[in-house]
């Protein structure tokens, strides 16, 4: 079966297994590597994309359900690396290993995306299911709030 | 500072990958000659003193970076050292990975080691090319060197009045004899602009964009990816197999039975059957599908609930003993009071968020692989002798690391990946799964301790006795360990500085029964726990302030001799105890420090409930205060977190910020909810689901961090946050509950 999919703004015709999870058509037969697997399980969130602008877990989302459907993945967050979430993170120095990020900056742009001022509480409840083994949490809150302009008090 | 992170980011770090990316192939061989031309890319002549630094005549500058970046930043950090010795513009240094080579000296990134290890050494390799291009820029002046100096990717004539760039003095440069370790100069501290600055992130726009190049990202034509099924007991062995319905799955190509390990297991793979396919998916599907008979050996037996018991056992008798001074038994029978704990922690999985991968390929005589791996040489050698080449014909390529915490330092899955390329004859990367990684670790060791103090009829400490037993690292390398040596006991009991006059410590029996590796701070992760809590006790017992009881038995600002800690020698983490003494006197200093800044002697009349823990480790001492609340479903969280690090002199202030702060979310991970748990020799835990980690909502609501200013030779930094965390949670929750715990992780007592 082929399954058409827009990803990143490009029409993708994909000849795979329609059970196969997004996350791996994304990363082993498209070449998107940006998107990361972390656990299989839809628990650590390193696999978060955008589907039709909300966040899934690619590793538990079979490709049949992208179907005619727009996927964005952190290769196409912006072109250039520009996106507010983006610049705040590099200026923050957010980022240890690195590897959970592009989960973390996918479900922190679909936050500004439905509340462009989020709260400490907001950003907790957006970002409960990506975990950080290097610990960058509390840099994430701040790094979260400088993109969205909200001032941060500690 | 003004400079563009951007400019040495991504490409660089394809170019360290060797890989022929776009038509880029820089072949960084790592020769000693001061003169060698890049092949294929211009005849150019470079200055190469050293493998470290390389000068083109163009003026770039590479540096390379030896060590594997896994979070801690050295690709942020090292190269700067290097620069700033040089006199280099960072805006113009191109940063390099080395591959696995001995040339490089050490690569093993464990031990907290990359900075305070090499520091020396690695200003002497900027600092020796700095030397012969000054010495080409006097020449062409007729003036001596001395009145000349290197800086901002030039040496200038000291009269201000010339100058030349370093690309320009390259072609004289080589010419000259490379210099004498001892005829290189450093630079005074004060010289090294950068070191000790804000520091940009080297990597973080690659980060950020998807870009970096993590383990499992590198791809090569031809490639199947293979998903092992292991034995569920280390040690086990296949018995038989049928692939037939692994064969079946669309997509899967092969499926192999990889050699089961001996005993000792070193980085041996732990045997099995790998299904080799087109894709990812296949693979994992292909594996679902086996039909495997296990044969689970001898470590069928181990329980550790029962292991639990033993180890506590173990703790009750007299063991070796480790440390000692003046007469503990006769000060505990005199004693007015005796105040006694156990302790246990549990084992640990490190649970990098990249669990572990690498790709190889044999072929044409050689073997190539691409592998997140803290320790290349060790890789290096286990990719020859499973591919059956001279370690000269293996290329161990390091990518980023998604976390490492010791787990990547093991080069197993390296073999497991050279096995199946070899014998596939094609190019294979092996995929841990999340459930791989969990089940299969190099587990921390579970441990027990017991702690007696005795109180004169003052309350005065006059003895100190410290037992402890956990199965040792060593028996992962050797069959015949039975437990702890003394060295073993360097990390936080060895090394504790104690004014008390009777101290001994002792070690009992803990035979292995899964492979034990080290984890972030390793020993001192439960040894950290059980003193820093145990001095809470002390507290507690003789009715004084914990953070001036604490003072008390570390004592007044001194070096510790070896003679007065009771030991004929101290490890020491491999450092000279001339260098790095057991400075009382430092460990005071963070004590005092994050007390103030957390504001402890006020806490009663704030209404806060802190808990206060410090230790030294890995050469630096860091003191840890956490606030406990409890939310509105009663469970007690961590509301905020002081941190004081004492690391001697720092090179990037805000990776050594970075590292506190996810030492506290490491270590609140472990204290409140880490546990490895084995029934029937396996491993009872399989995904985050049952291994639980802190999530963000869980996080404290802020981190503080303040750095000690200081230069004395630097310490760790990866490491050392992590042991006061757990101890001092411990107490924050005593302060919260009137529970103590004394079993990790604090969940089974205490709702968290
Ligand atoms: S890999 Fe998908 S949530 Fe962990
Ligand atoms: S930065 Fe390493 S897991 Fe988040």
């Amino acid at each position: 079966m082929s399954i058409r999919v827009r990803v990143n703004g490009v029409e993708q015709e994909l000849d795979v297994d329609p059970e196969m999870p997004l996350l791996w058509a994304l990363r082993d037969v498209l070449g998107l590597t940006g998107t990361k697997y972390g656990c299989g399980q839809a628990l650590c969130g390193a696999c978060s994309v955008h589907l039709d602008g909300q966040v899934v877990r690619a590793c538990v989302t079979p490709i049949r359900r992208a179907d005619g459907r727009e996927v964005t993945t952190i290769e196409g967050l912006s072109p250039d690396g520009g996106h507010p979430l983006q610049r705040a993170w590099v200026e923050l120095g957010v980022p240890q290993c690195g590897f959970c990020q592009s989960g973390q900056l996918m479900c922190a742009a679909a936050l500004l995306a439905k509340k462009p001022q989020p709260t400490d509480a907001d950003i907790d409840q957006s970002l409960a299911g990506n975990l950080c083994r290097c610990g960058t949490y509390t840099r994430i809150r701040a790094a979260v709030k400088k993109a969205a302009g909200v001032p941060d008090s500690k | 500072m003004s400079q563009q992170p951007v400019v040495f980011t991504r490409r660089s770090f394809l170019e360290g990958l060797n890989l022929s990316v776009g038509g880029l192939a820089l072949g960084l061989v790592p020769t000693v000659s001061a003169e060698a031309a890049v092949p294929g890319v211009k005849s150019a002549p470079e200055l190469r003193p050293n493998v470290f630094v390389h000068v083109a005549a163009d003026g770039l500058v590479t540096i390379v970076c030896h060590r594997s970046e896994m979070g801690q930043g050295i690709r942020s950090s090292m190269p700067v050292v290097i620069a700033d010795e040089l006199g280099a513009d960072m805006a113009r240094v191109k940063v390099v990975q080395a591959v696995g080579d001995a040339v490089y000296g050490d690569q093993n990134t464990d031990g907290s080691s990359s900075i305070r290890g090499v520091f020396q050494e690695l200003r002497r390799t900027g600092a020796t090319a700095r030397t012969m291009l000054v010495a080409a820029a006097a020449k062409r002046w007729k003036v001596k060197p001395a009145q000349c100096e290197a800086r901002e990717h030039a040496v200038y004539l000291r009269d201000g009045q010339r100058s030349l760039g370093f690309g320009e003095l390259v072609a004289d440069a080589v010419k000259l004899p490379v210099p004498k370790a001892e005829a290189v100069q450093l630079r005074p501290l004060t010289e090294l602009r950068r070191v000790g600055t804000e520091l940009p992130l080297l990597d973080g726009p690659a980060y950020v964009t998807g870009k970096a190049v993590f383990g499992a990202d590198v791809k090569l034509p031809g490639m199947l990816i293979a998903v092992v099924a292991r034995p569920p007991v280390v040690g086990g062995r296949v018995v038989r197999f049928d692939a037939t319905r692994a064969l079946a799955v669309p997509g899967v190509k092969q499926v192999l039975e990889l050699p089961a390990p001996h005993r000792p297991y070193l980085f041996q793979g732990w045997g099995g059957v790998a299904v080799l396919a087109e894709n990812t998916w296949a693979a994992m599907r292909g594996r679902q599908a086996l039909d495997i008979i296990w044969e689970n050996g001898p470590n069928e037996s181990y329980d550790s609930e029962k292991y639990r018991l033993a180890l506590l056992e173990s703790v009750r008798a007299p063991g070796k003993p480790a440390r000692s001074v003046g007469d503990v038994d006769k000060a505990l029978a005199s004693a007015a009071r005796v105040v006694e704990a156990e302790y246990y922690a549990p084992h640990l999985s490190h649970a990098p968020m990249e669990p572990p991968v690498a790709l190889a390929r044999v072929a044409g005589g050689v073997c190539e692989v691409w592998a997140p791996t803290q320790h290349p040489q060790a890789a290096r050698t286990e990719a020859a002798k499973m591919a059956g080449l001279a370690e000269d014909k293996v290329t161990v390529n390091v990518t980023l690391l998604g976390g490492g915490f010791g787990r990547k330092s093991k080069a197993d899955f390296v073999a497991e990946a050279v096995f199946l390329a070899k014998t596939a004859g094609v190019p294979v990367r092996v995929q841990w799964t999340r459930e791989d990684d969990i089940r299969h670790d190099y587990y921390h060791s579970a441990s027990a301790q017991k702690l007696s103090a005795g109180l004169d009829a003052q309350g005065k400490p006059t003895a100190w006795l410290h037992r402890t037993a956990f199965p040792a690292i060593r028996s992962t390398f050797s069959e015949d360990v039975t437990g702890p040596v003394a060295r073993d006991l360097n990390q936080g009991v060895l090394d504790l500085a104690l004014d008390i006059p009777n101290v001994r410590a002792e070690m009992g029996e803990a035979l292995a029964k899964v492979r034990i590796g080290w984890l972030r701070s390793v020993n001192n992760i439960f040894h950290g726990y059980a003193v820093g809590s145990f001095m809470d006790e002390l507290a507690h017992a003789r009715g004084v302030d914990p953070r001036d009881n604490l003072l008390e038995v570390i004592g007044p600002a001194r070096k510790v001799s070896v003679a007065e800690l009771g030991v004929t020698t101290l490890p020491n983490y491999g450092a000279p105890v001339e260098a790095h003494p057991v400075d009382a006197g430092r460990l005071r200093r963070v004590i005092e420090r994050v007390t103030e800044m957390s504001g402890w002697s006020e806490r009663a009349k704030n209404g806060r409930t802190l808990g206060l823990a410090a230790h030294r480790s890995f050469l630096s001492y860091v003191g840890v205060v956490v606030s406990m609340t409890k939310d509105a479903v009663g469970k007690a969280r961590v509301d905020e977190a002081w941190v004081v690090v004492d690391a001697g002199l720092v090179v990037n202030p805000d990776r050594v910020r970075a590292q506190m702060e996810g030492s506290i979310i490491f270590g609140m991970s472990l204290a409140m909810y880490g546990s490895i748990t084995m029934k029937e020799g396996a491993t009872e835990q399989s995904n985050f689901r049952d291994y639980r980690l802190v999530r963000i909502a869980e996080a404290p609501k802020a981190i503080h961090v303040d750095i000690v200013r200081s230069e004395e030779a630097p310490g760790g930094v990866g490491e050392p946050g992590v042991p006061p965390v757990a101890p001092a949670i411990v107490n924050a929750l005593f302060a919260l509950t009137g529970v103590r715990v004394r079993e990790l992780p604090i969940i089974r007592t205490v709702p968290v």
